[in-house]
Order: structure tokens, then sequence, then C-alpha cells
């Protein structure tokens, strides 16, 4: 079955044995050296050397003994080539496919905002997450999907865990949807507030989209790279003229927001740009957030490997306790919830079984694609936690911490941080405001503006000159507020089909996409479930991001288990138990962090539930507390918590659901002593090549 | 394989991919795949390709993640 294994030859072993030595050594250097800051090369060299070991070795024992993979097997492209979803396609190709379809913002905030507790944490977690979970998750989603037509995670959950287990496993993924749809829109919330330039440039990009919509539709039809060249070209330009409106006093006032009217704008915005044709605002953003991305991922590490920057953070911070501004919660579980994307991400499950599989020309590259594609995500996860550790710390805190703590003006934000023990004078944080353009640094949360601040001093420290600081900070706020619209707006229009899915059950005529009724009615639900969420983070005490941010790591890290549980089902089905605790651990361990955090959330000193009750005592005692100002706001505040309490609740409820349907599915395969697995039968990829 | 040769193979990857990550698969490969086994079927020209790929990319459960 498995591939035959090749004697490795004498120099293999000793390249082998040489990439595990200065790994060993970097890591050694990146974990024990303290006292003195490091350099970020240390860290990105032990990061290598973990990927490319584990790429190796794990990755090619779950390739030739867990998931068996045959390279003489016709994959699903060959079998039902269409020329169109289905297309036997080079690895090389696929494997840009798939990383640009999984890398997304996600990778990008979590490290950031686990920078709090040190690089060290975060650093560990993402080396040894992505390589014992998160690889191991996509490649054996991928792996599966291969063996089963290319089906979807839910269908694949239906066929081996029984038709119920489906039903619910999609219904979190729509809850899991709208939750992402709300942080990361909150993230676009925190870095646009009081930020006439940036929000004059993200404004820019609706104009630019709609001109590249009708360039691409009439003038010039398909030709994308043409297109995003002109549109890129207009962004850097709506960059650079984003200076002057915020010098100048009557434009700044314009556009000029606090956090909600800005999430009013956002909502208004998802509603209409989700019913408009796809070809006149959606597409064309798409390609220019896709192609950005993927470049701005090369800048980033240009810039850390030319800048080589050293590690200002701490190797670990006091605030591994639990006592940490940024979020709350002790390293256990609250980091592995933290940083979800680089490390395991859930939502990468619905892209391994989704348009990949399809591509795949044989089984033999599907360790690439799918484990390789992981590694190179959790790469850029390091890198964005690099660009945040090399931030002063002080800086780092007062963007990263809510006013509640730390204040509203740089001299208290500067006093309180120093009494945390990371000296800041309030000059530093005036002056990194101004050579960013900005008015103010403080409290802007959400990974965003920090990895801005962060990628614009490697880049000013590359390639100098007056005010190139600001443009680059505007250029990194620019993409990820780029990126995150787009997911927001194809993220509503996934939601809007799935609803009236649902509703179609109730009333058939519901389930039409063409039907207007159907479709406004459907699009207003979906906008306004995760418009609640984003509205309730820009009112809330400590800013939303640290409230909204575990919701959304506790749902993600959910996925992540259902999915890995799903892997396990099926090796256990396959009849190869002595491999299960391969995707097995993995799921427990996310089983077990998912259940504590939502424990915690529920209950305790840093839950919703005391949030609530703090601001209902004092409610019922006729105070009011900062930020609320009426006793209305103050009855939001209780509400939102509950809301947040309950939707913990039935995450918790539903990964509890799945497993005993794990459970039984898996307890019912051991007894019987052939697999049972629905694997599509064996096609020799032989055969098909000369019949067709 | 010469110099002009490499670049070219990689002209013709980046290309690919880049249309791949925004939905839109290789044209030449459906054409052939159209002549060589739909020979009935009228080939679209790539402008109606496109439209129609453009159309198809945000319909199902969306490719993107967090």
């Amino acid at each position: 079955m498995s591939a035959i294994a090749v004697k490795p030859s004498p120099a293999g072993k000793i390249l082998w044995a040489a990439i595990a030595i200065v790994g060993a050594w970097c890591l050694g250097v990146v974990a024990l050296r303290r006292g003195e800051p490091i350099n970020a090369i240390w860290l990105v060299a032990a990061a290598i050397a973990v990927f490319v070991i584990g790429y190796r070795f794990y990755g090619k024992f779950i390739n030739d003994k867990v998931l068996c993979m045959d390279p003489t097997r016709a994959t699903p492209a060959v079998l039902r080539n269409d020329g169109l979803d289905y297309v036997p396609t080079d690895k090389w190709v696929v494997f840009g496919h798939h990383f640009a379809a999984i890398a997304g913002a996600g990778p990008l905030v979590g490290p950031v905002l686990a920078a709090q507790m040190g690089y060290l944490p975060g650093t560990l977690w993402i080396l040894f997450g992505v390589v014992f979970a998160g690889a191991v998750q996509d490649f054996m989603i991928l792996g599966l999907s291969v063996r089963r037509d290319g089906r979807s995670l839910g269908n694949m959950l239906r066929d081996e865990l029984g038709p119920v287990a489906g039903v619910v496993a999609m219904f979190g993924v729509l809850v899991l949807m709208m939750i992402v749809l709300a942080v990361l829109a909150l993230v676009v919330v925190k870095a646009l507030t009081h930020s006439p330039w940036g929000t004059f440039t993200v404004a820019a990009t609706i104009p630019i989209a709609l001109l590249m919509g009708v360039y691409l539709r009439w003038l010039r039809p398909g030709k994308i790279l043409e297109v995003s060249i002109i549109g890129l070209v207009l962004l850097l330009a709506s960059i650079w003229f984003g200076s002057h409106v915020a010098a100048s006093p009557t434009w700044s006032a314009v556009f000029d927001f606090d956090a909600k009217s800005l999430a009013w704008l956002l909502i208004a915005y998802g509603f209409c740009a989700s019913v408009l044709p796809v070809w006149l605002l959606l597409a064309p953003r798409d390609y220019l957030s896709t192609f950005l991305k993927i470049g701005t991922i090369l800048l980033l590490a240009l810039a850390i490997f030319l800048a080589a920057p050293t590690l200002q953070m701490p190797a670990v911070t006091k605030f591994i306790d639990g006592t940490g501004p940024v979020f709350q919660g002790n390293l256990f579980p609250f980091l592995f919830i933290t940083i979800a994307c680089g490390a395991v991400s859930g939502w990468h499950s619905i892209i391994a079984s989704g348009t990949t599989p399809k591509l795949l020309a044989s089984e033999g590259e599907a360790r690439m694609v799918g484990y390789g594609g992981m590694l190179m995500e959790a790469f850029v996860a390091i890198m964005a936690l690099v660009a945040a550790a090399s931030l002063h710390p002080g800086v780092y805190f007062a963007m990263n911490s809510p006013s509640a703590l730390i204040g509203t003006t740089a001299q208290q934000a500067a006093t309180t941080i120093s009494q945390w023990g990371f000296v800041v004078t309030p000059d530093e944080l005036l002056n990194t405001a101004k050579n960013i353009g900005e008015s103010s640094v403080l409290s802007r949360a959400g990974g965003a503006p920090t990895l801005a601040v962060g990628m614009a001093q490697l880049l000013h420290g590359i390639i100098p000159g007056e005010g190139m600081m600001a443009f680059w900070y505007h250029y990194a706020i620019l993409f990820e507020a780029l990126f995150i619209l787009t997911t927001v707006d194809a993220g509503t229009r996934v939601g809007r089909f799935m609803i009236q899915e649902i509703a179609g059950l109730v009333h058939k005529p519901l389930q039409h996409t063409e039907s207007w009724t159907g479709n406004l009615l459907a699009t207003a639900i979906c906008v306004g479930l995760w418009g609640y969420f984003l509205y309730q983070g820009a009112v809330d005490p400590l800013g939303g991001i640290n409230t909204l941010w575990p919701l959304f790591g506790i749902a993600n890290q959910m996925l992540a288990a259902v999915a890995l549980m799903l892997a396990t089902v099926v090796t256990v089905k396959l009849k190869r138990e002595r491999y299960v605790l391969v995707p097995g651990i993995p799921a427990i361990w996310l089983v077990v962090c998912t259940l504590t955090a939502g424990w915690e959330k529920l209950s305790g000193p840093i839950s919703f539930t005391a949030a609530a009750q703090k601001y209902a005592q004092a409610a019922a005692d006729g105070k009011l507390l900062a930020p609320a100002k009426t006793v209305e706001e103050m009855q939001r505040i209780v509400t939102n918590n509950y809301v947040d309490a309950a939707l913990t609740g039935i995450f918790m409820l539903l990964i509890l659901t799945m497993l005993g349907f794990a459970i039984r599915s898996i307890v019912k395969a051991w007894g019987i002593n052939h697999p049972t697995a629905h694997e599509e039968p064996y096609v020799a990829l032989a055969s098909v090549s000369t019949s067709h | 394989m010469t110099m002009k040769a490499n670049l070219q193979a990689f002209r013709k990857w980046a290309v690919q991919t880049a249309r791949l990550c925004c939905g839109v698969p290789d044209y030449d490969v459906y054409v052939k795949h159209l002549r060589e086994h739909h020979p009935e079927r009228s080939v679209p020209t790539y402008a109606e390709f496109f439209r129609e790929r453009q159309i198809a990319r945000y319909k199902g459960t969306g490719g993107r993640c967090c």
C-alpha cells in the first residue's frame, strides 16, 4: 500500500542530524537565554528547523502509516475531471492555491495578543502545536477527503459519525462564522477609530474596487493581473493622499469616527456589499486582497531577515499568571485558545475538504499541500510574533491594553505600564504615534495596529526616509482591513446561503437564492447576527477584543477538535488502531482546552457571568461603571455578557455532543474486525490515464 | 533546462497559481478537456469562461480562512 521505504543514504543521515543539532541549539537559545535580549533570527532559525524535521519525519510517518497515501491510486481530480472544479493540477500550483486560501488575518492577530505572556509561550505552542496538531489536522482531513470524492467536512461527518453529528457540526460552523466575522470586523474598528488617514484609505478601496469591477466586466474581461496592478497603484496613491486628508482640518473631521459609528458603517457596508453582484465589488476586492496578502507576507519575511530585529519583549512575562491586560486567563488554557490560526485552526478543515482535494493529481502530493501548507501558515504566525515582540514592550502594552486599565492619556498609560515593570515614558508613546501619523496609539487592540507598527519599524529600518514609517503603518492597516472586509463580504454571503437553506426547511420559497425576498431577509438575519457581536465589542468595557477573542478562539478550536475527532474515528474504522493517538492526542488536547476555557468563561472571576453580575450589582446600587454613561448602557453590558455566556455554553454542549458521537463510533468500529470506513473503491491511476 | 525555459516555467506557474487563487482555473486545460471529451459542446471564450467562474466561486461555502 504505502510507498516503498527508501533507505536513507549516509549523507542524508548526516544532513538530518545536522539540521536537528542546529535546530536544537537555536531552540535552546530561544528557550533558555534570560536577562539579555536575543535576536529574532534565533527564533526564525529554530522554527525552520522544527518545521523541516516535522515535515520530513512526522509528516512522512502520517503519510505512510496513518493515511497510507498511495501514489498509484487515482484521485478525484483524475476520476471526475471536468476541467473546472475537478482538475489534476501541478502540485506547486495546488500548494499556492491552498496556502492563499488558509492564510488569513487569524495568524497575524493571535500571536500578537499572546505576546503579552512573552515570546516563548507563543513560540513553543506555534512550533509544537503545528507539527503535532494543526498540520496533522489539515493533512488528515485533506487525505480523507481525497479518498471520498473530495467531500466536505460536513458530509464526511455525516457518513462516518452519523446524520445527527453532521447537522450539529454544521450548526457549529454557522455560529463560528458569525463570531469570526464579528471579531474580524472589530479588528478593523479598533484600527480605524479616530484615524482619519486609515479610514480614508479603507473607504477609498470601495470606489477602487468598483472601478476594477467595471474594468474587468466590460473593458478588459478576465485580465486579472492587469486590473490588480491598476488597483494596487490606486491603493498606494490613496495611502499617500490619506496623509493630506489627515492634515486638513475639514477633511480629517469627515473621516474621523468613534468605534460605535464605525461599527454601524461596517454593518451597513456588509449588508450592501453582500447583495450586490459579485463581479462589481466582492471579486475585484478579493483579487486585490489575495495578492496584497501574499505580497505583504513576503515583505514581512524579507524585512525580518534583513532587519534581524532584537526581541525586546522578555521571553516570559509575569502575565502568565492570568493577570494580563490584553486577554484574561492563565497560560493554560488561554494561550492555546488565543493562538488558534497559526498553531491549529478548525477553519482549515473546511478548506482542506473544499476545493483543494479536487485539484490533487496524486495522493503522493497531499503531504506537501496539507502538512506543508500549514507549516507555512505557522511560519507567518512566527513572523507576526517576532514583529510584536520586537516592539518596545511599553508601546506594545499601551497599544493592546483596554483604556479601562491604562486610561486615555499618554501620561496615565505610561505611569500604569511602567508600574507593571515595562518602563516607558509618555514621550515614547507620543513619538510612536507621531511617527506613524496618528494622534494616539493607546488601546488599539486587535493585532492589526501592533503588527502594523512592528512592520513599519522593521521596514523603516531597511528603507529609511522622512514620513516613510507613517506610510508603512497605513499600508499594513490597509492590507489587513482590505482582507478582512473581503472576508466579511464573502462570509456574509456564505452565511446567507446557510440561513436560506435552514429557512427553506420551514418555508420552501425562501430557499431560492435568486429570490430577492429570501435573499434580503437572509442577508439581514446574517448581518444582524454578526453585527450584534460587533456592536457589542464596540461598546464593551474592556474594549471588545479582550471579551470576544476568547469566544472566537473557543469556537475555532472546537471545530478543530471536531475535525480531529473525525480523523480519529476514521483511523479506527480503517482498523489502524495502533495509530489512533496521532489524531487522538491533539483531539483530546483541544477538547480539554476548549472545555476548560469555556468553563472559566462561564463561572469564576474572569467569566462573562461575573462581569454581568458586577454590572448588574452596580446598576442595582444605582452606580454607573465606565464606559456606561446611562442605566440603559449598564443593562446592555449585562445582557451582552449573558449572551456571551450562553454562547460559550452552546459551544461546550456542542463539543460534548460531538465527543459522544465520536466515542460511540470508535467503540463500535473497534469491535468489528474489518474496515468500516466509507472510502471510495481503489482505482489504479494507470488504468484511468490510459482510458482517458 | 536553460535559464529562459526556467523563467517561462516559473511565469506559467505564477500566472496559473495567481488565477487559481482567485477561483479561475486554467482556461487552456478546460478547452482541451472540452475538445477531448465533449466535442459537441461549444467552447466558451475566455471572457465567458471567466464570468462563469467568477460567479461560481462565491456560490459554495467559500474558500477562505479567518
